[in-house]
């Protein structure tokens, strides 16, 4: 059995004027040990799909709708206490910005041992020595010092290292990253890779990570999810939907992306036109006005899930003439 | 910290020495004979003269600062001319209980501000919140002056539940822990909470709007706290800025008290001020002025201190 199994989830943002539906309609899958990536533009619900997992979006401004299972539990019949025992214990989440996700004024060995306390009911020293083994383990020099040491005394890679075990902290199945390098210089980024992947395989963790930059999708993931508009557009295993690319949205991805062998003066492919207005979305795909592929019927019919391959899915209508340009795709 | 501290005390050697200066001068500078009031209109001029050397005020002003710094370090500010009492004693006194009055008045403050700045924050632009606020808003700009002469016909007059005017029933100033001096504290201790109360209660509301608007917050719910552990973080957060913002308040009650102890006829430091004013009471006047400047300073160290000890992201530099 999966250990994440979302279907049909949806989140509506209801604060202020017109609802704004952030996520309309994802599944998504997730099995133990599995590293998921979620690929996207700004805007596209990544966030809100990550944190609809354990129930963070403001519960009074948004609306919850789909089955959210995860380890078995269903998230949205989770009453107070259960939830608070779910978060940091089944799921854990780490953070773009670890300077903005810690609190500024407790140091990280409280910060830790707070998490450990909580869950375990250990006391107070044994929730530090608890801590100390993660500060190694995720390989902070001079843990002992750190661990009195504030955020803000911390380098920005020290920072997502102690926020890294403070999420593992409590031993957690499953591990969500919501674009946890995005912040960090390219060279501490690879050795947060490093380090994540390392974990994932010595915990036997289920990893969703979240980014934008396919290039850390392809370091870390055994599959990829790629989300559009509030819904996944396509999904598979990482080689095949790198290399096989059969929506055109994920195709227009692949394409911007700067090759480090691109050729001079090549042109860098953008994909035209602007992410669109969630709460005003056109009733067909709502990828059509962007797309190099679309026709008439892609303005009024919203696409279903097709299988392309094995595990792998496109919501699109055009998957035919797709498969026509893989050839292309894949030398391009 | 150690070093902070004694390194801020010696940065306030010059202000000490200056603000006693400017105390002096401004004393000085102000027209009018200081004997006036205590010598009958029709004195010999022998009298005055002999007064004159009594009091010192024949000598030059730099010899009389010297004289008067001189004696102030050691305790002695002099005599009152108008009770002929020593003003060390008189001013000890009144401060005293000017202290406890801005002090309770402080703490009823801190603690409804605290209450009400909370829960509006937390409520952000709800309907409590709104009341709340609104509430806090009246608290500011009502003047208090007149707000404790509503309390006076409501709770002396009409209700004759509470004495309207001094610090204790024998009218000697004197302060004593018991039902008959605390019965004379309520009121003007009440009327004089508002204004910290609103102040706070607008600052606390800010910080904890703004905290909880915070990343980490969600972040804190993330690891698994419940309300209770998210309550602490925020306290924690809000404390140092509402500490020092309390601090603040603190100050400016000893300070501007003038108009409540007035209105409640309390012998504190506003009263006496009051009162070595319109006597030209200099001795007096110069001794409460140094005092309560002092005070200021040292308050202003003290607020400083404590926020740099609360707050880890302020460097001690
Ligand atoms: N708390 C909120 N209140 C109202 N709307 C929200 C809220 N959080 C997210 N949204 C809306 O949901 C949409 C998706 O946001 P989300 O944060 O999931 O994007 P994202 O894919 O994570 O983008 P990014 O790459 O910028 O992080 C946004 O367009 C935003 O308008
Ligand atoms: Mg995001």
């Amino acid at each position: 059995m999966p250990i994440v199994e979302i279907k049909d989830l949806r989140v509506t943002f209801t604060g202020g004027g017109k609802p704004v539906p952030a996520v309309s309609g994802v599944d998504l899958e997730v099995e133990r040990g599995e590293t998921l990536a979620i690929l996207g533009e700004s805007g596209s619900g990544k966030s809100v799909t990550l944190r609809a997992l354990m129930r963070l979006n403001p519960e009074g401004k948004s609306r919850m709708e789909g089955t959210v299972r995860v380890a078995g539990q269903d998230v949205a019949a989770l009453g107070r206490r259960e939830l608070r025992a779910f978060r940091g214990r089944t799921a854990a989440m780490i953070f773009q910005e670890p300077s903005l996700a810690l609190d500024p004024v407790y140091t990280l060995g409280q910060q830790i041992a707070e998490a450990v306390m909580v869950h375990d009911g250990c006391s107070r020293n044994e929730a530090m020595a608890r801590a100390l083994a993660l500060f190694e383990r995720v390989r902070i020099p001079s843990p002992e010092r750190r661990l009195q040491a504030y955020p803000h005394e911390m380098s920005g890679g020290m920072r997502q290292r102690a926020m890294i075990a403070l999420a593992l902290s409590c031993r957690p199945q499953l591990l969500l990253a919501d674009e946890p390098t995005t912040a960090l210089d390219a060279t501490v980024q690879i050795q947060i890779l490093v380090l994540v992947r390392e974990l994932q395989r010595e915990f036997g963790l289920a990893v969703i990570f979240v980014t934008h930059d396919i290039g850390v999708a392809v370091e870390v993931a055994d599959r990829i999810a790629v989300m559009y508009a509030g819904r996944v557009v396509e999904s598979g295993p990482m080689r095949e939907v790198i290399r096989r690319p059969r929506h055109p949205y994920t195709i227009g991805l692949l394409r911007s992306r700067a090759h480090g062998a691109l050729a001079k003066g090549a042109r860098l492919e953008t994909i035209p036109g602007a992410p669109p207005d969630l709460a005003d979305l056109p009733p067909g795909c709502p990828f059509a006005p962007r797309c190099f592929l679309a026709t008439a019927t892609c303005a009024t019919t919203a696409p279903g899930p097709e299988p392309v391959g094995a595990g792998h899915q496109a919501r699109c209508l055009r998957v035919d003439a797709t498969a026509a340009l893989l050839p292309a795709v894949a030398e391009g | 910290m150690l070093s902070y501290v004694l390194r801020r005390l010696i940065y306030m050697i010059p202000i000490v020495v200056g603000v006693s200066l400017v105390c002096f001068v401004l004393v000085h500078l102000a027209p009018g004979d200081p004997l006036v009031s205590v010598l009958p209109p029709d004195a010999s001029e022998a009298l005055k003269a002999q007064m004159m050397a009594t009091y010192g005020f024949d000598r030059p002003y730099w010899h009389q600062f010297g004289l008067w710094v001189g004696r102030a370090l050691q305790g002695d500010l002099g005599t009152s001319i108008a009770t002929s009492r020593p003003v060390a004693s008189e001013v000890l006194r009144a401060v005293s209980n000017t202290l406890l009055l801005a002090a309770v008045a402080t703490a009823i403050g801190f603690a409804f501000g605290c209450l009400f700045g909370f829960v509006a924050g937390y409520f952000h632009d709800s309907w409590i919140d709104k009341a709340a606020s609104a509430l806090a808003v009246v608290g500011v700009s009502v003047p208090h002056y007149w707000l404790g002469m509503v309390l006076v016909i409501v709770f002396s007059v009409e209700l004759n539940l509470l004495p309207p005017t001094g610090a204790g029933p024998d009218g000697s100033g004197d302060w004593a822990w018991n039902w008959a001096h605390m019965r004379h504290l309520i009121l003007p201790a009440v009327t004089m909470s508002v204004i910290p109360m609103g102040i706070i209660a607008r600052t606390v509301r800010a910080l904890v709007a703004d905290i909880l608007g915070q990343e980490f917050v969600g972040a804190l719910r993330a690891k698994g706290l419940g309300d209770r552990g998210v309550f602490r973080h925020v306290v924690k957060n809000a404390a140092p800025t509402a500490l020092a913002v309390m601090g603040l308040q603190l100050g400016y009650l000893l300070g501007g008290s003038i108009l409540i102890e007035t209105v409640f006829s309390w012998p504190g430091t506003g009263f006496l001020l009051n009162a070595a004013i319109f006597q030209r009471d200099l001795p007096l006047l110069q001794g409460t002025i140094l005092v309560l400047a002092l005070f200021f300073v040292f308050l202003n160290l003290a607020v400083d201190v404590l926020q740099t000890g609360l707050d880890p992201r302020i460097q001690r530099g």
